[in-house]
C-alpha cells in the first residue's frame, strides 16, 4: 500500500526570544510514491507549547504473519495530535516500554518521566483482507484505564481509523471533540491548463485522500457545505452571470443548478435547517442579499441598498447574517437581525474587513482583513464583546490570505494562503489551519501546479 | 459619482488619428491615417513606401498636422477615422476598490455611445473584471458594478439598455499575471465584446 511509504521527520528549534519563549516546531511529513496528500506539511508552533500536554503513543502491535500494515495508524495520531499544539507526543525513541495489552503497564515507568497519558494499541488480521484494530488510553498517575474501542477495517480505512481513535483522545483529554474524522472541500485552478481548469476537490481535513469531484471551463467558486454535510452549494460564474449549484455528494449525482438563470446569484451560505440559501444577488448594478427557499426557488429580498451588499453567512443560531458591505465607504461586515430586521455594523478596525464566517457555536466570525499597514491577514472576532484578534501575519512571506472556515469543534481555522514568488508568473499556494488564538499554524503547502482556494471544513462525519 | 454626465465631444487631440487598427469594418482607413501622418511628420517626404492613399484623406490628415484651427479638427472628430480609432479600443480601467468611469476614457465611451445609437441591432456585452486583492465575491460584484457604470454611461448617452448587458469575471480572469500593481492596474477593467 501506498502509505506505507510515509515518513515522519521530526526536528525541532528553540529560541529565545525576550520574555516570551517562542517554540518553532517544525514537522515534515513527506510523502513520496505520489500519495494523494499536498506533498509538504510544515507546522509552525509559535507560542504556547509548555502547556501542551504531553502523550505517549505506543506503536500498535502487530499480531499478523505477514509484513505490518499497522504503523501508519499511529504515525497517524502522532501527527494528528502534535498539530493541534495542544499535545506533545513522546517521540518513539524515547519510549521507555511498548505494551500492548493492559496487564503489560507498568505506570511506574511511565511516571518516572512525566508521562500523564498513554495509548497503546493492536493489530490482528481477521481474514478476508480485514483487520481487528484496538486502542486503550489509560491514566498514567490514577493507574486506570480510561477508555478503548476496536473497529473493523481495510487497511484503507487505516487512516480513517487513526483519525477517530485521535477525536477520541482529543475529547477525553481535553473535553473538546478533535476535528480529525472530518474533510474539507476546496477548489483548484489549474492556470496553463485549457482543458476545464477549475475544479472542486474532497479531502481529509490532513489534505490526504484528495478526490476530484468536477472540473469545468467556467470558474467555480464558494463551496460551502449543507448542515447536515451531504451536500455542497457552490457557485460558478458563466458567460451569462452567476448561479448556484447543489451538488449532492452523498448520492454522486451530477451537480444541479438551483438558482434561476436571470438571477446572477452567487456566495450561497446554508441556513441552520438546510432548507434555504442566503446568497449574493446582482442587479442593476449593486449587489444585494437575498435569502431563497431551495424547494421552490422563491426569493426574499434581505437588503436593499446602492452599494455591494455581499458575502452573506448565516449564523448556525438561525438569528442574524453577517455580510460585506461597502456602504460606509469601504467593505465592512455587518449583520442583519432576523427578529428586529436592523442592520448594524460590526467592524470598525481596518481598511477593508469581508467574507465572514461562522464558528459552530454561532459566537465568533472568522474574516478576511486589510490593515493600513499589512496585506490581506485571517481575524477572528468575537461577537458578544466586538473584540477582533488577528491570527495570521501575511507579511511571513505569504502574500494573501484569503477564505477562513472554522473547523467543527471551533479550535481551529482553515484558510488558502498565496505565498509570494517575486518575478514568477502563477501562484505557489496551500492551506494553512490555525489555531484559534493564533499561535498553532499548520501549512500543507501544495506542491501541484494547481492553485488551490476556499477550503471549507465539514462538520462531523458518521 | 453621481452620473450626470452631459457629454461634451471633448475636442480631440489631434493624434488621436493615430489609432491601431482592430475593427475589421474600419481597419483599412485607420491604416491609411496612419500612413500620413508618418508621411507628414517626414519632411523628406521621401522616405515613406506602402499604402496608396486617395486624395481626399491624405489632404484632412495633412491639413490637420499643419494647421490645429478648430474648425479643421473639428471636420477630423466627424471623420471616421477618428471614431474608429476609439472604437477600436475595448478596454477601459479602474482605480482600485472604484468603478466610477475616469476623466480619461470618456472619449472612449463616448465612442462606442454614437456607434451603438446609430447602429441598433449591434449589441455589446461588457465584462467587469477586478484585480486579484480583496475576495472573490467581493469582487464578483465589484466587476459587476463597473461593468454597470460602463452600461451607465453608455445608456445616458441614447443607447437601448437592450443592445447591452453587464457580465462579471471578479477576478478570476486577469489580462495580466503577476502580484503587483504593474499587473493589477491592467486588471481592473471593462472590456467591450460585440456581438459577431
Amino acid at each position: 500500500m501506498r502509505l506505507q511509504s510515509d515518513q515522519i521527520v521530526v526536528e525541532s528549534k528553540f529560541k529565545g526570544v525576550g520574555l516570551i519563549k517562542k517554540l518553532a516546531f517544525i514537522f515534515m511529513l513527506c510523502v513520496f510514491g505520489g500519495g494523494k496528500a499536498f506533498a509538504a506539511l510544515t507546522i509552525e508552533i509559535t507560542e504556547g507549547v509548555s502547556d501542551a500536554l504531553p502523550i505517549a503513543i505506543v506503536p500498535f502491535k502487530w499480531l499478523g504473519k505477514d509484513e505490518s500494515p499497522a504503523a501508519i495508524i499511529t504515525e497517524v495520531i502522532n501527527a494528528n495530535l502534535a498539530r493541534t499544539g495542544l499535545f506533545a507526543p513522546l517521540e518513539e525513541i524515547n519510549l521507555v516500554a511498548k505494551p500492548y495489552k493492559t496487564q503489560h503497564i507498568n505506570y511506574k515507568n511511565w511516571r518516572m518521566i512525566d508521562i500523564p497519558n498513554l495509548v497503546i494499541g493492536r493489530v490482528q488480521p481477521a481474514g478476508e483482507g480485514t483487520f481487528n484494530i484496538e486502542f486503550g488510553l489509560y491514566d498514567v498517575y490514577r493507574q486506570k484505564y480510561i477508555t478503548g474501542y476496536r473497529y473493523g477495517a481495510k487497511t484503507t480505512q487505516f487512516r480513517k481509523i487513526a483519525h477517530k481513535i485521535s477525536d477520541i483522545i482529543h475529547e477525553e483529554l481535553l473535553g473538546i471533540k478533535g476535528a480529525f474524522d472530518t474533510q474539507i472541500v476546496y477548489i483548484k485552478k489549474f492556470p496553463n491548463s485549457d482543458e476545464k481548469p477549475y475544479r472542486l476537490y474532497l479531502s481529509d481535513a490532513d489534505t490526504y485522500n484528495e478526490q476530484e469531484i468536477m472540473r469545468h471551463n467556467w470558474p467555480i467558486f464558494s463551496p460551502t457545505w449543507s448542515p447536515d454535510d451531504s451536500k455542497i452549494a457552490f457557485a460558478m460564474a458563466g458567460s451569462h452571470g452567476q448561479s448556484i449549484f447543489l451538488f449532492d455528494i452523498s448520492k454522486g449525482d451530477r451537480p444541479k443548478r438551483a438558482t434561476d438563470r436571470k438571477h446572477k446569484a452567487s456566495a450561497p451560505s446554508w441556513s441552520p435547517d438546510g432548507k434555504k440559501l442566503a446568497m449574493q444577488v446582482l442587479k442593476n448594478g449593486s449587489a444585494d442579499i437575498y435569502v431563497m427557499e431551495i424547494e421552490s426557488r422563491k426569493m426574499k429580498r434581505i437588503t436593499r441598498h446602492w452599494s455591494i451588499d455581499a458575502e452573506p453567512a448565516w449564523s448556525p443560531t438561525g438569528e442574524q447574517i453577517v455580510f460585506t458591505s461597502e456602504r460606509g465607504g469601504s467593505p465592512q461586515l455587518y449583520e442583519y437581525r432576523f427578529d428586529s430586521g436592523k442592520i448594524n455594523r460590526l467592524t470598525f478596525k481596518g481598511k477593508q474587513n469581508l467574507r465572514a464566517s461562522f464558528s459552530p457555536d454561532g459566537k465568533l466570525i472568522t474574516f478576511v482583513h486589510l490593515s493600513q499597514i499589512s496585506g490581506y491577514n485571517v481575524a477572528v472576532m468575537d461577537l458578544s464583546t466586538k473584540q477582533m484578534r488577528i491570527l495570521t501575519d501575511s507579511s511571513k512571506g505569504e502574500s494573501e490570505h484569503e477564505s477562513p472556515s472554522f473547523a467543527p469543534n471551533g479550535g481551529m481555522v482553515i484558510y488558502a494562503a498565496n505565498y509570494a514568488q517575486k518575478g514568477k508568473q502563477g501562484k505557489k499556494t496551500g492551506l494553512v489551519a490555525v489555531s484559534v488564538d493564533g499561535n498553532v499554524q499548520q501549512h500543507f503547502v501544495d506542491t501541484g501546479v494547481g492553485e488551490v482556494r476556499e477550503p471549507a471544513w465539514s462538520s462531523y462525519l458518521d | 459619482m453621481k452620473p450626470v454626465i452631459k457629454l461634451v465631444v471633448a475636442i480631440l487631440p489631434v493624434l488621436m488619428i493615430v489609432g491601431c487598427g482592430g475593427d475589421k469594418a474600419v481597419e483599412e482607413e485607420a491604416a491609411a491615417g496612419q500612413e500620413v501622418t508618418v508621411d507628414s511628420g517626414a519632411t523628406t517626404g521621401d522616405s515613406v513606401s506602402g499604402t496608396r492613399l486617395d486624395e481626399g484623406a491624405a489632404d484632412s490628415a495633412i491639413s490637420t498636422g499643419v494647421d490645429d484651427a478648430a474648425a479643421t479638427i473639428e471636420e477630423v472628430i466627424d471623420d471616421t477615422d477618428a471614431s474608429a480609432a476609439l472604437l477600436s479600443e475595448r478596454k477601459i480601467y479602474f482605480d482600485f476598490d472604484r468603478s466610477e468611469i475616469k476623466p480619461e476614457f470618456r472619449e472612449v465611451l463616448s465612442a462606442h455611445a454614437n456607434y451603438l445609437a446609430s447602429n441598433p441591432n449591434v449589441s455589446l456585452a461588457i465584462e467587469g473584471h477586478c484585480d486579484e486583492r480583496g475576495t472573490r465575491e467581493y469582487n464578483m460584484a465589484l466587476g459587476e458594478r463597473r461593468a454597470f457604470s460602463v452600461k451607465q454611461f453608455l445608456s445616458l448617452q441614447g443607447v437601448s439598455n437592450d443592445q447591452i448587458r453587464t457580465v462579471s469575471f471578479g477576478e478570476e480572469r486577469p489580462d495580466v499575471e503577476g502580484h503587483d500593481d504593474s499587473a493589477w492596474k491592467w486588471n481592473r477593467r471593462a472590456v467591450f465584446v460585440y456581438a459577431e
